[in-house]
């Protein structure tokens, strides 16, 4: 078995190497634009004009996040709960310029921290959901804001969920709510290309870009299976079966390489001194040419097995990676496989059997995984699951051990917290209560894996933003304002 | 051709049949034990009925009923005995507003899908009882959740494109054991909506539908007064078939309960009038406001059946939606049930949406009731279903830990006194694919 799996690594890793060879060179900066130095018999190269040059401005909607103010602060006597640590029974976490300095059994609080007494509650770090709408198709679902999925083309990987986030949905404060501090807002899976998602910080703000997490990588969201075939099959156009998908995502694929060719060729023409046509910038082929050369990470939609398998040869033929198959109700009949590539499945313990492609789907998925050592996480994919994400934990974990898979609470919260962050690539941030990460934390009344707790308190980047005790710290979107009837008041 | 293939289809059927009969006459095809005479020692009962909670103590079955239940009650000889070990034992939970056995894939499969119609012909008259699927491979799921009973309930299909259709039909009771016959009761109750979706139906407003409403209830009472002159046909005419006349006429006679679903507070407010104007047995259902007006629901003894999720302003309906709702109702002394949302939203039973209520402040055993007897009394089955008292149905539930927590399941659960296989198609899937053989799965 382990020859077998270093074999299949190595194969993986050569068509990596051959395939994504051609992408290297373009790792395109303006500078390399410009006239080479000994290039003296041409005519120097103007700049291009501001916005044909894709490589010039490659974040053109820069994120205007600042955590709110917060002082140094030390939770004393909490029960800690972590992925990949032991539970402490009783311990101390410190926060201090929105990150966490300090956690373990033997802190002492710093001179001058505010402190916060746990009381023997749990704190867990903020969960982070993976595949969220909020925002694109918001509170209240009326069709003048339903604005999740460009349903016009398979591809629109030009098109980017920020901006069609509603700051004001009212679902993100319920989202805090159940402790939620981080969300991957993607776009709908009726295309084959759907776009680019955006990670937020769950924050009140009024601009979107004020939500979004400084420096995450963006997405590319793909989706398998029955939904492109159903909108485009009922428009009576390509793609109406699986094997249409399947064209569809190489033809894109090709023409995203050839675009890469051209802009290659153009740099290299210019920096050589000679004349160049200027190849077209084109938002669509940007997103998929910023896949190939690494930047932007898939996220996929697919939930049966054999697509899952078939997704993966693709990337191979064309050479990049997928972070994460979405929904993935069948991952775990090849959870070997996806351990092997390295790919995430974001899922539901509860949500299956809708349709034909999750008919499959068992609440055990996320252990089956967990114990293949692949990496698992759970999703809301909804408004209402969102704000409950801890109690979908706790009930896939009830599943596995009922199998016999011996999840451990540490890994359970992982599905939660720390995968979900792999899955975004923003591991290295958040996701846990660890030293120098971000100090996104939930402090909860009860055991976070009881349907009975509830988050008391609510941090990102060490600020308390949502206290259940306190409407003062309990965001209420321009919407709620002034309605006769506020749901959480009497 | 067609004749052919449906003489060869029905052959096909008689063959299949006489093997399943031959496998069943082996004992091969998996059955439930038979009822018996059983008692469950050293259990945590919480009946939901007189007896109350009995912090250890016997339950005493007999041909799928109830005979006992105390914490010294004598179990009679020849009993089979199963030890709770000090476990909780509750009665069945009750699926309520579900479409459990009348829908097996939701999207995409519609011919599985037979809790609505688009008829433009049928709407009250609409009846969910002759689509119930004993075989339904969730009938099995929904029992790993502890749920014995379902209140199997149509709703307004997205293609009826008929206006003044604003009935989703009639509502029935089944139990989950083993088939053929699950009906507990039929016309169980009546399902109307209103709020949007009922304007929308009603032709764009819901003041239309008030008034349509008002005028297709006269229209029931002239008719059920003078059938012979309908049959004549010198009666007025009237807004529905006759066979959508007939299914409201015990709506009109208060005999059967009419569940509308309702959202904003105003509008439930319209419809508590109504209801007392006209004589009618309501239910409420949704209800997201209703906390808002929690006396006056209370005052008019009109229970709500609750959706245990519900805390966005989803549409302008719900603007004061808050998972406080049935804490706050409960508490006005308004009966509340829970829903169960379908099986493939999530909903394999009502007991996380019922424990979820809880943390917002219902008390434990307001919840339990909301998921057990209180539909049973809400949808009129409360005789036999519901709860844990001599004469009842032995529908009964041996859990882990706390029923309502999503680390604890059933260990144990009984329908009509049958212990049920806890097995399902989706444990299936996971013992073939846990554990690898040198063959393909498909041999495992």
């Amino acid at each position: 078995m382990t020859r077998l799996i270093s074999v299949v690594a190595t194969f993986v890793a050569a068509g990596c190497v051959v395939s994504c060879a051609s992408a290297i060179p373009s790792k395109p900066r303006i500078e390399e634009a410009k006239p080479a130095s000994g290039a003296a018999k041409n005519e120097p190269a103007k700049p291009l004009p501001s916005g044909l040059d894709p490589a010039s401005n490659p974040d053109p909607f820069p994120s205007t996040y600042r955590a709110l103010p917060s002082g140094p602060t030390a939770i004393i006597n909490a029960r800690i709960l972590t992925p990949g640590a032991p539970e402490i029974a009783r311990g101390v976490l410190v926060m201090n310029g929105g990150r966490i300095v300090a956690v373990g059994k033997d802190v002492g609080p710093p001179a001058g921290a505010s402190i916060i007494d746990a009381h023997g509650r749990v704190i867990t770090p903020g969960i982070i959901d993976p595949h969220s709408h909020l925002g694109v198709y918001p509170s209240p679902a009326v069709e003048a804001m339903s604005d999740g999925n460009e349903l016009t083309d398979p591809n629109t990987a030009q098109v980017w969920a920020e901006h069609s986030v509603w700051p004001q949905d009212p679902g993100f404060a319920r989202a805090l709510a159940g402790g939620v501090t981080t969300l991957e807002i993607l776009p709908g899976s009726g295309n084959l290309f759907g776009g680019r998602g955006v990670v937020l910080k769950n924050v009140s703000a009024t601009t979107a870009q004020a939500m979004k997490f400084p420096g995450a990588p963006y997405d590319l969201k793909m989706a398998c299976g029955e939904n492109p075939k159903r909108v485009y099959g009922a428009k009576g156009r390509s793609p109406t079966t699986n094997m249409g998908n399947v064209a569809g995502y190489r033809a894109a694929w090709i023409a995203a390489r050839d675009y890469q060719r051209k802009w290659d060729d153009y740099r290299a023409k210019i920096a050589k001194g000679e004349k160049a046509d200027v190849p077209l910038r084109s938002l669509q082929m940007d997103t998929l040419s910023g896949v190939l050369r690494g930047e932007i990470r898939i996220q996929n939609h697919c939930y049966r097995a054999d697509e899952m398998a078939q997704m993966i040869d693709i990337s191979h033929e064309f050479g990049f990676h997928i972070a994460a198959f979405h929904h993935a109700s069948e991952s775990y009949k090849i959870a070997d496989l996806l351990r092997r590539e390295g790919i995430c499945s974001v899922t539901w313990a509860e949500w299956w059997g809708f349709k034909m492609e999750s008919y499959d789907g068992i609440e055990e998925n996320v252990a089956i995984l967990q114990r293949a050592g692949a990496c698992a996480t759970l999703s809301s994919d909804d408004a209402d699951l969102v704000q409950h994400l801890n109690v979908e934990a706790a009930l896939a974990m009830a599943a596995g051990n009922r199998a016999g898979l011996n999840i451990t609470r540490p890994e359970a919260l992982a599905w939660i917290t720390l995968n979900p962050a792999k899955a975004l690539g923003i591991d290295g941030q958040t996701g846990s209560l660890e030293v120098a990460k971000m100090a996104d934390v939930v402090i909860w009344s009860a055991d976070p894996f009881s349907v009975y707790a509830i988050p008391d308190q609510v941090f990102i980047d060490g600020a308390l933003v949502w206290d259940a005790h306190d409407p003062g710290h309990q965001p209420k979107s321009d919407f709620m304002l002034g309605q006769p009837i506020v749901g959480g008041q009497r | 051709m067609a004749p052919v293939l449906v003489r060869h289809s029905l052959l096909g059927l008689a063959s299949l049949g006489l093997a399943l009969l031959g496998l069943a006459l082996l004992g091969l095809i998996a059955s439930p034990t038979m009822a018996e005479n059983l008692a469950i020692t050293n259990a945590h009962i919480y009946s939901m009925g007189i007896p109350g909670e009995i912090a250890s103590g016997t339950i005493v079955v007999s041909d799928g009923r109830i005979t006992a239940v105390g914490p010294s009650v004598r179990v009679p000889g020849g009993a089979r005995i199963i030890d709770a070990h000090g476990g909780i034992v509750t009665p069945g939970l009750v699926a309520t507003n579900t479409p459990l056995s009348t829908v097996e894939i939701a999207e995409g499969v519609e011919e599985t899908n037979d809790n609505a119609t688009a008829s433009s012909t049928l709407s009250a008259a609409f009846d969910v009882q002759y689509a119930v699927n004993p075989n339904s491979v969730l009938i099995p799921i929904a029992r790993l959740g502890g749920v014995t009973n379902a209140v199997v309930t149509p709703t307004i299909s997205s293609r009826r494109d008929r206006k003044n259709m604003i009935f989703a039909g009639q509502t029935a009771v089944i139990h989950l054991g083993q088939g053929p016959d699950l009906l507990e009761k039929t016309h169980a109750g009546m399902v109307l909506v209103m709020g949007e979706e009922g304007a929308r139906l009603a032709g764009g407003s819901r003041a239309a539908e008030f008034v349509l409403l008002t005028g297709l209830l006269d229209d029931v009472r002239s008719y059920s007064h003078g059938r012979a002159n309908y049959d004549l046909g010198r009666s007025r005419s009237y807004g529905l078939s006759r066979q959508d006349l007939e299914a409201l006429i015990p709506v009109v006679e208060g005999r059967e309960p009419l569940m509308v679903s309702v959202h904003r507070a105003a509008d439930i407010r319209q419809v508590l009038r109504l209801a007392r104007d006209q004589k009618l047995r309501l239910i409420l259902e949704g209800a997201e406001e209703g906390w808002t007006m929690a006396s006056e629901i209370a005052a008019a003894h009109v229970p709500v059946l609750l959706n245990g999720f519900a805390d966005l302003p989803q549409s302008f309906d719900m603007i004061g939606s808050t998972l406080e709702n049935a804490a706050r109702l409960n508490a006005a002394g308004v009966l509340i049930g829970i829903e169960n949302p379908p099986i493939y939203e999530g909903g394999r039973t009502p007991r996380i949406d019922a424990g979820r209520a809880v943390a917002h402040g219902l008390p434990f055993e307001a919840a339990l009731a909301a998921i057990t007897i209180n539909p049973a009394r809400i949808w009129g089955v409360a005789d036999r279903i519901g709860s844990i008292e001599p004469g009842k149905d032995a529908d009964l539930v041996i859990w882990s830990g706390d029923p309502l927590e999503p680390l604890s399941a059933p260990t144990g659960v009984l329908i009509k006194g049958a212990e049920q296989p806890l097995r399902s198609r989706d444990l299936d899937l996971r013992d073939r694919y846990m554990h690898a053989t040198d063959l393909p799965p498909a041999y495992r």
